[in-house]
């Protein structure tokens, strides 16, 4: 364990306790600066969806926005944001998160909001119908309306997958976000929106005992109901190479995306790391291979980057999941070309390893980054509230410095093997709109 | 379900108190300033390098800023010492990675680095500055790299809206120019860029601010020993006083078969210094600054016509800026300009409501306190500050102005900046569409979009 890891670790001890109803409650306290984090993360995401309601969960989490029992439209922004705070919520594979940062004197009133609507947000058909149209502009800005949009994360995982959780659109179709209704709405959260089914994980300038009297206070009284069996993810290891083409319009150059399936982020965390960081070594910086190979040796990338994770946060999902590598490429440049080379280096750390000192600087680059996120109050909070989530030990959070330090070159080898050729999706964006 | 009691909301605590900063200031007998800020938290320091790096000259504008778009990959691409891997891999050991970047102002050389690797970084960093090679085969590569980027870039709706915001707002100034062209990119040489460090990347007139877990002594030392020897001659040179442009028609620029227009408006804002920039701001955040603004309530929740409306106010070293942006559907383009518009126009005529005001000037407050929580926001924050001609100490003042600012003041601020006839009004979207509806809100000229260059 390096200095700085132990530090990290030291430095945040987490205490836990459930409520009656279920809630799991994470206090993460650290008393530096006048700050704290409020998170709350349900354990429902995209590929909770079921068929013909893609895109819900996304679309359920702007429903949490617009007002709960004792908590007007709009008024929720107010409280937060005239205390002085931020706030806002995200959606991901697993789960779907909702967040503020305050100065520490508002901490219970961003508790109050959060049980206000854990307990009954506003399902109105107008919010309903407003939020419809938001989530469309949304999509609109982020996918349709600009090239690469959402290049390669909408596109690669119906090549890379199988089943329809993990194959579906996760911002959904217009049609079947059209015809969402307030009894669907009401019927998700009922479900999967119950206390036993979250985590409440609070960070920062945080009084322990006082913490616990007030979230009791606020949370003890939310009604508990049944909680939904997390279903599971994963999927058989593919056989055989699949590929795709994706044809973009807006965009002036091709860009190509590989996803391999790696090991269960979850059931077998040890080797997975050693994929964590295989992703790094490939890609971070102007000393990773692939950054060396395809932009400043052979010229074929204009950009690259890998990482392991849909959005890019390895330890933020369960099974099944990817290392993708990505490549913006000059269009005198086939994807053939591109692809080549990166099976080519791929297979040199197979065949002949990594030495130790390329890893220990990749390991210095990964600790560094992982404590930038830990200075955060806000940063920190949401790791801690997403590994008790996903890993079930948000101290999990604390320890991935020093975790990642003791991966070994062989550890690192075999992550490289496992990136088969023989086994890749491939999704090629081709710029089909000529020169505008 | 029953009426909201807003009765229940808990009332919010007694505030505690900030840490106050401890700065460290000094300049080296180069001309190299140096502030160094310890602070609690994680065992990193970040570092950010700012150069002046402004065009000399409106008619170098386009050259230089092509020119500044290569070096600032290309100045990683080998010192005498070291190739780009070796200076890449000496960063890393400490978990560094040197992000340098240009804008119209300055270059800035920034990383994050863990606190035992303070000195060899210096050194990196010093090394880089004295002896960057430019090497003929790889600044091909680079400018080829930066070139495709940019046609790239310039695909994006985003940055067409901007460029050509920034085009009707800034005339011939270099302001003007948000991204270079792809053809001056590809003709820029080893030789030139050489030059270019040569006579610009100097010490005078630079900064370096230091912030995290450091000994400020010990941090002082280690960057007069590793920087002492960066010399050069010359001073820096500042962006020239930017023009202030009548507004002018709406322009639409043209993005055939578009599903969303891109929706900009711009005009001046006081500067840094300007005793009227803390109304300002606060004008800023009650009319579109945040999401409890009155652009947010109108145009997202309550019509559905945008998912991200915000306003700014955005300081360059010649010209600050109040700017307006909203992404809508093509088919509410009209409706939705008119309703920024309207709220423009609510601004200047009449006064906000003291709770309005409270609301914004609590969560301005806030937010700052935030964002300076980290060893990179404050880092970056006193980066900016220090480099436009600031005193570190500059941040506690202006909290004390913005909580001095009254409802008054707001309206006559937004009187002067907000209102709808001063700004200048830029739609990216498709043209056949949206135009006919903007002509009932006044007069368009239509452009055609300028993405219109393929990739190099």
């Amino acid at each position: 364990m390096t200095a700085a890891g132990a530090d990290l670790t030291l430095r945040h001890p987490v205490q836990r306790f459930r409520l009656e109803n279920g809630l799991r409650v994470v206090l993460a306290p650290d008393r530096s600066v006048p700050v704290v984090a409020v998170t709350v993360s349900y354990d429902v995401g995209m590929r909770n969806e079921p068929q013909g309601r893609t895109g819900f969960a996304h679309l359920f989490e702007h429903m949490m926005f617009q007002g709960s029992a004792n908590v007007p439209k709009m008024e929720h922004a107010r409280l937060v944001q005239a205390a002085g705070g931020t706030f806002n919520g995200s959606t991901h594979q697993d789960y779907t998160n909702y967040y503020e940062a305050l100065p520490a004197e508002a901490l219970e009133r961003a508790l109050f909001l959060e049980a206000d609507r854990m307990a009954a947000p506003a399902i109105t058909p107008e919010n309903l119908r407003n939020q419809i149209d938001v989530v469309k502009e949304e999509i609109r800005v982020n996918v349709l309306n600009r090239p690469y949009g959402a290049f390669p994360w909408l596109q690669l995982p119906q090549i890379a997958f199988e089943s329809f959780a993990n194959t579906h659109d996760g911002y959904g179709s217009f049609v079947d976000l059209e015809s969402s209704t307030v009894d669907d709405a009401l019927d998700f959260f009922h479900r999967y929106y119950a206390p036993g089914n979250a985590v409440l994980c609070l960070g920062g300038d945080l009084d322990v005992e006082e913490t616990e009297r007030l979230v009791r206070r606020w949370f003890g009284p939310i009604e508990a109901r049944d909680v939904p069996p997390t279903p599971p993810t994963g999927e058989p290891s593919p056989t055989a190479a699949r590929s795709g083409v994706e044809e973009d319009r807006l965009a002036p150059a091709p860009a190509v995306a590989i996803g391999w399936r790696v090991p269960d982020p979850v059931g077998d965390l040890d080797t997975y790391l050693g994929t964590v960081l295989l992703a790094e070594l490939l890609s971070e910086g102007d000393a990773s291979r692939l950054e060396r190979r395809l932009v400043h040796d052979d010229q074929l990338a204009v950009a690259q980057s890998s990482y392991v994770g849909l959005f890019g946060d390895p330890f933020d999902v369960r099974d099944a999941t990817l290392l993708t590598t990505q490549v913006h490429h000059p269009a005198a440049v086939s994807a053939e070309q591109v692809l080549t080379a990166v099976h080519e280096e791929v297979a040199r750390i197979a065949a002949d390893g990594v030495g130790a000192a390329e890893l220990a600087r990749v390991q210095a680059r990964t600790e560094a980054q992982l404590l930038r996120q830990a200075d955060s109050v806000l940063g920190r909070t949401l790791a801690f509230a997403t590994a008790e989530l996903i890993h079930g030990r948000a101290e999990l959070a604390g320890e991935l410095a020093a975790r990642l330090a003791s991966v070994t070159p062989e550890q690192v080898q075999v992550a490289a093997r496992g990136l088969d050729p023989g086994t890749a999706a491939v999704l090629e964006l081709r710029a089909t709109g000529g020169a505008r | 379900m029953s009426a909201p009691d807003l009765g229940l909301v808990p009332p919010l605590g007694e505030p505690r108190p900030q840490p106050e900063l401890a700065v460290t200031e000094a300049t080296l007998a180069t001309g190299l300033r140096l502030v160094v800020v310890p602070r609690p938290g994680v065992p990193l320091v970040e570092l950010r390098l700012r150069v002046p790096f402004a065009a000399p000259t409106a008619r170098a504008a386009a050259q230089h800023a092509a020119r500044a778009s290569v070096l600032s990959g290309a100045v990683l691409l080998g010192t005498t010492a070291h190739d780009a891997t070796g200076i890449a891999q000496a960063l890393q050991t400490h978990g560094g990675e040197l992000s340098v970047s240009a804008d119209p102002d300055r270059l800035l050389f920034a990383t994050t680095l863990l606190a035992e690797g303070l000195a060899p970084v210096l050194g990196v960093l010093a090394e880089v500055l004295t002896s960057a090679t430019y090497p003929a085969d790889l600044v091909e590569g680079e400018r080829a790299r930066v070139a495709e980027r940019i046609s790239i870039a310039r695909s994006q709706p985003g940055v067409i809206a901007r460029t050509a915001l920034a085009a009707r707002r800034y005339g011939t100034h270099p302001y003007a120019e948000q991204l270079p062209s792809p053809e001056l990119v590809g003709g820029v040489r080893g030789q030139a860029l050489r030059k270019l460090h040569r006579d610009r990347v100097l010490p005078a007139g630079s900064t370096l601010v230091l912030v995290g877990d450091l000994d400020p002594a010990a941090a002082v030392d280690a960057a007069a020993a590793a920087l002492g020897g960066w010399t050069g001659e010359g001073t820096a040179i500042a962006a020239p006083p930017a023009p202030q442009l009548a507004p002018g028609h709406l322009e639409v620029v043209d993005r055939p078969g578009a599903v969303q227009s891109n929706l900009r408006l711009g005009g001046p804002a006081p500067a840094r210094t300007d005793p009227d920039l803390p109304a300002v701001r606060l004008a800023n955040m009650v009319y579109g600054g945040y999401f409890s603004s009155r652009l947010v309530e109108n145009i997202r929740e309550r019509r559905g016509y945008s998912y991200s409306p915000r306003s700014s106010v955005d300081h360059l070293a010649a010209a600050s800026s109040f700017l307006v942006e909203a992404d809508v559907a093509t088919e509410v383009t009209a409706p939705a300009l008119l309703e920024t518009w309207y709220e423009l126009g609510r601004m200047a005529l009449v006064p906000v409501g003291a709770d309005e005001l409270d609301a914004a000037r609590r969560y301005v407050l806030g937010s700052m306190a935030l964002s300076t929580a980290t060893h990179a926001g404050l880092a970056s924050t006193l980066s900016a500050l220090v480099g436009a001609g600031l005193p570190p100490g500059w941040l506690t003042e202006h909290q004390r102005a913005l909580a001095g600012v009254t409802v008054d003041e707001v309206q006559a601020a937004a009187r002067r900046y907000l209102q709808p006839a001063g700004l200048t009004a830029v739609v990216v979207g498709d043209a056949e569409r949206v135009t006919g509806p903007l002509r009932a809100l006044g007069p368009v000229d239509v452009t055609a979009s300028a993405a219109a260059t393929g990739p190099a």
